[in-house]
């Protein structure tokens, strides 16, 4: 019964929530429409939704989100600092990284994560899925630097979207 | 000091977009170019809808969050389009910067970017 009223929970929340955050306001009357919509659109568009969105370890994306907010503030002093600096002494240069995470839902918030985060631009994903290409603009030791990604954001990513 | 929060607010967002701009003009070569605007955007855009966030909530009297959305939307699409104009570069084969390392492992790349 829950699954034909809501086949798709979060993005019911979500609608919900961004009704209300789109007209400002937490009047009975927005509060009651962004309900109506909150439940007919999933049903109505849920043949387009092949997969169910899940959210299993909702604590540790949070961290996740918080780790990535930072990582932005520190990002762009970073980048705004090799910006102003000399450009001539920057090292841009590409890596591939080796994939371990399946879910294309992941790897796309992994893709929008490394291009948020310091000096680093997701430019292309292979067909396979199993390699990510990323550009650095200032590359000084390929290897850790792909270590790095893999630990900080991959891993609590798997975390999240492989435990099912 | 309400409003001097604000304006400094304000200033961290408009030197962060300032920088911005200053890194999609300065820097050499396409992808070098794309990382300007991709980040140094975010936290100047950021800024500047926290701050409005702020004045709003207090002048009105009731919480204003649809800035927050703003930066959600941004943050969603500003990496995308990062994502596909250096895609398409990489396909078409964009010239580098002459000292660009690449790691990307050539046997593989074949298959990949055909």
């Amino acid at each position: 019964m829950t699954n034909r009223v809501f086949p798709h929970p979060i993005l019911s929340l979500f609608l919900w929530i961004l009704w209300l955050m789109l007209n400002n306001s937490t009047a009975a009357g927005d509060i009651i429409f962004s309900l109506i919509l909150a439940i007919v659109i999933p049903i109505f568009t849920s043949p387009y939704w092949e997969e169910k969105i899940v959210l299993h370890k909702p604590l540790l994306f949070a961290k996740f989100f918080c780790i990535v907010m930072w990582d932005i503030l520190v990002s762009n002093i970073v980048v705004a600092k090799l910006i102003l600096d000399k450009n001539d002494k920057l090292h841009p240069g590409f890596v591939a990284i080796d994939l371990d995470i399946k879910h294309p839902f992941g790897i796309s918030i992994l893709a929008n994560t490394i291009s948020l985060t310091p000096g680093t631009v997701s430019c292309d994903l292979t067909v396979d899925r199993k390699q990510l290409i990323v550009h650095f603009l200032d590359l000084k030791d390929p290897e850790s630097a792909a270590q790095e990604i893999k630990n900080r954001y991959e891993k609590p990513l798997m975390e999240v979207y492989e435990s099912c | 000091m309400f409003e001097i929060v604000l304006s400094v607010l304000i200033l961290i967002g408009a030197f962060f977009t300032l920088v911005g701009s200053i890194g999609l003009y300065k820097l050499p070569g396409f992808y070098m170019r794309l990382h300007g605007p991709t980040k140094a955007t975010t936290l100047g855009v950021g800024t500047i809808l926290i701050a409005s966030s702020i004045y709003f909530t207090v002048k009105t009297g009731s919480l204003s969050l649809h800035e927050f959305l703003i930066a959600l939307f941004l943050f969603i699409t500003a990496p995308v389009s990062a994502h596909l104009m250096s895609k398409v570069a990489l396909h078409i084969g964009t010239k580098r910067v002459d000292r660009t390392q690449d790691y990307i492992d050539k046997k593989d790349d074949k298959d990949s970017l055909d």
